[in-house]
């Protein structure tokens, strides 16, 4: 091989590996991108099933549910315009109550409710997660 | 009068550096003038470098000119003036001086010794100023130890070392000052948020920082060598240890922060895909492509204007990195505040640094002549493979995590984790593990696949047989794990292929170390692929002498009970295990509760027996008296980090075997 053309391939097998990157990433992309939804999002609209996405909002007061079996809960997240039930099994967050700031991690069931896999609750002021705060803030002043 | 010292010094160091950059201006012009009888066949062929020219441009180098002298002692003492700043921000936090804004905000006057010296890092200011330091004390390393280079070249080097310094001492002194004072003094501090206060953070961000801003070094070589048109083997055996170094330390780092990661956060994981972490993931990645093409660059003189290329892109993502957590458009328990106006400071800086450098780079790739050719069945080739596919899952990296950030500016939330890494980067990882085995086996210039054949039959031999073993005890649930332990077992047996029927004791050192390091990449995929496919977890909440199984363990919770620490009160639980009918040991997680600042956290504990580790969570208590526990048994989970450490440690042996050989090669030219 000359040398030219070996530069040649050597350049065109980078640029393949980039575009392979990109096609990998994209096609990656595609399905499991969790995008995430606040109640209002998906209220009326067709739900986003079968794919795993995160819902954020407040919990609802006097929502929360502790089942019998000690490691299930229930409760209502809101955003001011519309609620989803969430069912969750495991170790709540610390910071994890009512009235507060909540992002859940898991699916839509057929029936319009969440079954969540993994919270994250506001933490202090100094670690809120931007979608909690993102959202929240929007649902402050829409409550005002 | 401390932190007014600190300042100074902080300054002094700016104003050394701009010194730096004026005099390696003009010691790289003279070096170029210099150079030009020189000629520029020494650097640009191989074959004369056998010969021994490359001590002749060691020689010139250690002959030095007045002013590469100065420009040697400037550098040093902006290293030496940076240290000492960073030594007195920490002797403010070990003062508890609550008169400086940075200790009140993050400290505690009864906080543990070791989580003052470290707290210094453990916020914003702080760990910019260290990674600051770093830098400075890298450039100054270069400018003592550095004596292969050309003359005019290590000028440039150090005029770009001295000019990213500038940057970040501007960055420093207008918008992230630790040096502030406050007036009047706090009484006490707010404390250091509890995820942090753990040893993990005396050794972690240190060790991360050498490795991330150690690459520096390899940027300021990579714009030396273009400014002066000086790429060629001579060049890439004076960057190596610089690159090694700073990938050890960079192993290191990542390897301790999983582990960190992985006890402190009560998750049972090891790796979250968090955009910080993948933030430490791409420098390496990109370090680890340019460690084997430097190789090539080194040995057979291929793959200049690649290597010089690699060196640009992983300091770049170190300062992508940078961007990134310290930016304050990610939150985690990495970025510290969120303030807009640094983010567009560091975000200025990174377009002046990686555009600059990409110009240059473009530039100046036309006049790097082609370099040795190579049959693409050879070790050249091999590495190249392994080039490509660090560069695919680079690519894929970068995406993943900067994809999220550019959704949001478009007004899309979405974030992205372990699924899509998970999807996309398993079968080129699986890939890479294939080359990783077959790199070594091949001889450089040229080969033959037959030959690649029958050396590799014995590794592929025990692959397949570990396939069909593991395949006959679990089934086809996990196959993708299976194939990867499979393909670990084929590249473990592969990697110590090269030392066999050789005499060991006279086989050189980064021979060792390239085994070692390989062995180590084969070890941490097994451990991986263990965890994945075989952990179980359990969650209960049960009463006090209730009891779970996890695994082959029986777990009893035998009493929760107060405990006191330092600055944290907890509740402890009391967990006695017994596995089969072997003997009963007891853990003892807990919940912790600080009051400065006032937050909870779950304190793991975890038992690593010899196949894998038991990792026990306390969770809530509810008015029935009962306790949540989330419990975990993962086997061989633990071969992760050692493999690891194995890498980092084949790094050190090939760093040593490299810088003696030098010295050696060195003293016999001088007889």
């Amino acid at each position: 091989m000359k040398p030219k053309h070996q530069r040649l391939v050597l350049g065109l097998l980078a640029l393949g590996a980039v575009a392979g990157a990109a096609g990998l990433a994209l096609s990656a992309l595609q399905d499991q991108a969790a995008f995430f939804y606040a109640p209002g999002d998906v209220a009326g609209k067709p739900l986003p099933l079968g794919k795993a996405v995160r819902l954020g909002g407040m919990v609802e007061a006097g929502s929360l549910v502790h089942k019998p079996d000690g490691i299930s809960m229930a409760f209502v997240v809101t955003d001011g315009k519309a609620k989803v039930p969430v069912a969750f099994r495991g170790v709540a967050p610390d910071l994890f109550k009512e009235g507060s700031g909540v992002v859940a991690e898991g699916k839509f069931n057929r029936d319009g409710s969440f079954t969540a896999d993994n919270l994250l609750a506001k933490h202090d002021e100094r670690y809120m997660p931007p979608q909690v705060a993102g959202k929240m803030h929007k649902t402050e002043t829409l409550d005002k | 009068m401390i932190a007014e010292a600190g300042l100074a010094a902080l300054w002094l160091a700016a104003a050394f550096a701009l010194v730096q950059l004026v005099l390696a201006w003009g010691a790289a012009r003279a070096g170029t003038s210099a150079r030009s009888e020189h000629d520029e066949r020494q650097s640009f062929s191989s074959e004369e470098e056998k010969n021994g020219a490359s001590t002749s441009s060691a020689r010139t180098t250690s002959g030095g000119a007045a002013p590469m002298t100065a420009l040697r002692r400037i550098a040093l003492v902006q290293g030496l003036l940076a240290l000492l700043s960073f030594v007195l921000l920490i002797a403010l936090f070990v003062r508890s001086d609550m008169s400086v804004v940075l200790v009140a905000e993050n400290s505690h006057s009864l906080k543990p010794m070791i989580y003052k010296v470290a707290g210094a890092w453990g916020n914003h200011e702080g760990s910019m100023l260290l990674w600051v330091t770093v830098l400075a004390a890298a450039g100054a390393g270069v400018a003592m130890f550095e004596r292969r280079l050309a003359v005019g070249t290590l000028a440039a080097t150090l005029g770009a070392q001295a000019a990213i310094g500038l940057g970040f001492y501007a960055f420093l002194a207008f918008a992230s000052n630790p040096f502030v004072r406050l007036d009047p003094a706090a009484p006490d501090g707010r404390g250091l948020n509890p995820l942090l206060q753990d040893p993990g953070l005396a050794f972690h961000p240190p060790t991360l920082y050498l490795g991330y801003v150690g690459l520096s070094v390899a940027f300021s070589f990579a714009v030396g060598a273009l400014l002066m048109r000086d790429v060629g083997p001579a060049f890439a055996k004076a960057m190596r240890p610089w690159v090694l170094a700073a990938w050890i330390f960079l192993t290191i780092g990542i390897t301790a922060g999983s582990y960190w990661a992985y006890y402190e956060l009560g998750w049972g994981g090891w790796w979250f895909w968090d955009p910080v972490e993948n933030a430490s993931l791409m420098p390496w990645l990109a370090a680890t492509a340019l460690l084997h093409s430097v190789t090539v660059l080194a040995t057979r003189d291929g793959l200049r204007a690649w290597t010089l290329m690699l060196a640009l892109v992983a300091f770049a993502m170190s300062m992508i990195g940078t961007f990134l957590v310290r930016s304050g458009i990610l939150v985690s328990v990495h970025a510290f505040a969120v303030d807009p106006t640094r983010g567009t400071f560091i975000l200025a800086l990174l377009g002046i640094y990686i555009g600059g450098a990409l110009a240059l780079f473009g530039a100046r790739v036309g006049t790097i002549t082609q370099g040795s050719t190579f049959q693409l069945v050879s070790r050249e080739g091999a590495l190249v493979l392994n080039n490509l596919l660090l560069s695919v899952i680079l690519g894929v990296v970068f995406i993943g995590t900067l994809y999220p950030l550019a959704a949001q500016a478009a007004g899309v939330q979405l974030s992205i984790g372990a699924p899509f890494f998970n999807k996309a980067l398993v079968p080129v990882a699986l890939a890479l593990a294939v080359a990783t085995a077959a790199g070594p086996l091949l001889r450089w210039r040229r080969d033959n696949m037959n030959a690649l054949a029958k050396r590799a039959l014995v590794p592929a031999a025990a692959a397949g047989g570990a396939f069909a073993v593991i395949f006959a005890l679990v089934g086809g649930a996990h196959f993708v794990s299976v194939l990867a332990i499979a393909l670990a077992v084929g590249l473990g047996v592969a990697s110590v292929v090269p030392v066999v029927r050789r005499n060991l004791r006279r086989t050189p050192l980064h021979v060792w170390g390239m085994v070692i390091a390989h062995l180590g990449v084969a070890v941490s995929i097994a451990g991986m692929a263990a965890d994945s496919a075989f952990k179980t977890e359990r969650l209960a909440a049960i009463s006090v002498g209730q009891n779970v199984t996890v695994g082959p363990f029986r777990v009893t919770l035998a009493d929760v009970h107060p405990a006191i620490g330092p600055n944290w009160s907890a509740l402890e639980a009391r967990l006695q295990v017994r596995r089969g009918d072997g003997e009963m040991f007891e853990l003892f997680p807990q919940q912790r509760f600080f009051s400065t600042p006032p937050t909870n956290t779950n304190e793991a504990a975890i038992t690593t027996l010899l196949d894998g580790q038991l990792y026990t969570v306390l969770g809530q208590g509810d008015a029935q008296g009962r306790w949540q526990i989330r419990l975990w048994w993962k086997p061989f989970v633990t071969l992760i980090w050692l493999g690891g450490g194995l890498i980092a440690l084949g790094g050190l042996l090939a760093l040593i075997g490299r810088v003696r050989r030098e010295r050696r090669a060195d003293a016999e030219a001088e007889e």
